[in-house]
């Protein structure tokens, strides 16, 4: 987006020692398994946080999508209302709870005035990306097709900006968006009950599954919860993002997927490499 | 809300509501359900159809529906199910307490048309044993589609309602309108 002229569209006058990448290695599926989240920014756009919740910890910062009455105009502004139902606080629980040291940050697109998801959603997310977070959980989908193209580019402008969005498939089997783009990292739940376990599923869309059954959260009033679904699901996703990110943030978008492949407990390297496959059709 | 029928004052709809609350109390042998649908111009979500607790009063009771549990459902489209609400002071608690009711189970399910929330199904307290696990979450959303469905069949089949008032005054209106015109010289 902003690199050189000339290597937008095709490598002109340049070779390959002109384009030095220093990366992080990617080795046998520890990723992440010794990260603590220290210095990833972390943002959850939801319903917003509370502020000062024993299970949550500090906040680094929160804004609102607000909409003008008379216009219409969207704008993110600076927010102290908190949570308006408690759906964000438990998805920021998850995060801290997986990424203790993460920096947190929040965006509310719901609440307040009942508005749905779509323009708002968008809204927050869109300006979610342009600020860079390393990791962005959205436990939200919107089923508006007018949508979707502009969704799209969202989500593939964060993917080359380098900003994961995490983001929780529908509970019902509807078509939603974002999820469904290959751009982000799409979570459901499985019924496991091991909080630490996610798993890769070899048919897509939905990517990962992750604890989303019987979860304990926090919730409004400094309390907790118990609660079930793919929102739950999703943000232990992104706290383990911002886990492996700690310990190697120059990986992109694809790598820190491709990280999250080599940790899910269903997937098996060989330690030594398998000279053929005969019984493999695409072999 | 779009439906050309007021559930207030069609007795199918008024059935067809009662009946989605109490089988969905039947179905997770919960202590009460209800059936809010959305008033998207005040922002509010109307109690329709209570069974159990609350029976007697909540219909025709109104909340924001920006806040809490069933706004958070209305707003995303996504149902929801939560537990232990005991200890803490959210389910909307000050509307809750003015109900007389404050449940420590909740699941809650959109009723949807197309991507359009048309309102929210509650079932308040179900028995333990159908509590925060995915096949439950999954039946509620089921049974809420289900639910739904009958509610768009029965707006559909109910012709709207001509605007006789109106069009008879406005004929009215002209009629002596042109009158008084043939009166002047």
């Amino acid at each position: 987006m902003n690199g050189p002229a000339g290597l937008t569209w095709s490598l002109r006058d340049r070779g390959p020692a002109d384009l030095p990448v220093l990366a992080d290695r990617l080795t046998d599926g520890s990723e992440g398994s010794d990260g603590t989240g220290k210095g990833v920014r972390v943002c959850v756009v939801d319903s917003g946080i509370e502020p000062d919740h024993p299970l949550v910890g500090p906040l680094q910062g929160s804004w609102a999508v607000v909409k003008d009455p008379v216009t219409r105009e969207l704008t993110v502004r600076p927010d102290t209302a908190g949570d308006t139902c408690g759906h964000g606080t438990a998805c920021a629980g998850i995060i801290r709870r997986t990424a203790p040291d993460c920096e947190l940050y929040s965006v509310r697109v719901l609440g307040e005035r009942f508005t749905g998801t779509g323009d708002m959603l968008i809204a927050g997310l869109r300006w979610a990306v342009r600020q860079g977070f390393d990791v962005v959980n959205l436990s939200l989908s919107t089923t508006r097709t007018r949508f979707l193209e502009e969704l799209h580019s969202i989500a593939d402008d964060a993917f080359f900006a380098r900003t994961a969005i995490v983001a929780s498939a529908h509970n019902t089997p509807v078509e939603s968006f974002p999820w469904r783009f290959s751009s982000v990292i799409s979570v459901g739940s499985h019924q496991e009950d091991d909080p630490d376990l996610h798993l890769y599923n070899p048919e897509p869309p939905v990517e990962f599954f992750a604890p989303g059954q019987n979860v304990r959260v926090p919730w409004l009033g400094g309390t907790t919860i118990r609660t079930t679904g793919n929102s739950f699901a999703t943000p232990y996703v992104a706290g383990l993002c911002a886990r492996i990110l700690s310990r190697r943030p120059r990986l992109t978008t694809f790598q820190l997927k491709s990280a999250l492949y080599l940790t899910a407990a269903n997937v098996q390297v060989p330690t030594t490499p398998t000279p053929e496959a005969p019984d493999d059709p695409q072999h | 809300m779009t439906l050309s029928t007021d559930p207030a004052v069609d007795p199918l709809a008024r059935e067809l509501l009662q009946s989605v609350v109490d089988v969905a109390r039947a179905i997770f042998g919960a202590q009460a359900g209800s059936v809010c649908l959305l008033d998207e111009t005040a922002g509010e979500l109307v109690f329709q159809a209570v069974s159990g607790r609350g029976e007697e009063s909540l219909v025709g009771r109104r909340f924001p529906a920006g806040q809490g549990i069933a706004g958070w459902v209305a707003a995303s489209g996504e149902p929801m199910v939560v537990d232990d609400l005991d200890a803490n002071r959210t389910f909307d608690r000050d509307f809750a307490e003015s109900t007389a009711y404050v449940p420590n189970a909740l699941m809650a399910a959109p009723l949807t048309h197309g991507s359009r929330v048309l309102g929210v199904l509650e079932v308040l307290d179900p028995a333990p044993q159908a509590r925060a696990s995915l096949p439950e979450l999954d039946l509620l959303a089921m049974f809420a589609r289900q639910a739904a469905a009958a509610l768009r069949v029965i707006a559909e089949r109910t012709p709207a309602p001509e605007p006789v008032p109106d069009r008879a005054a406005a004929l009215g209106l002209l009629a002596d309108l042109e009158e008084l015109l043939r009166r002047q010289p």
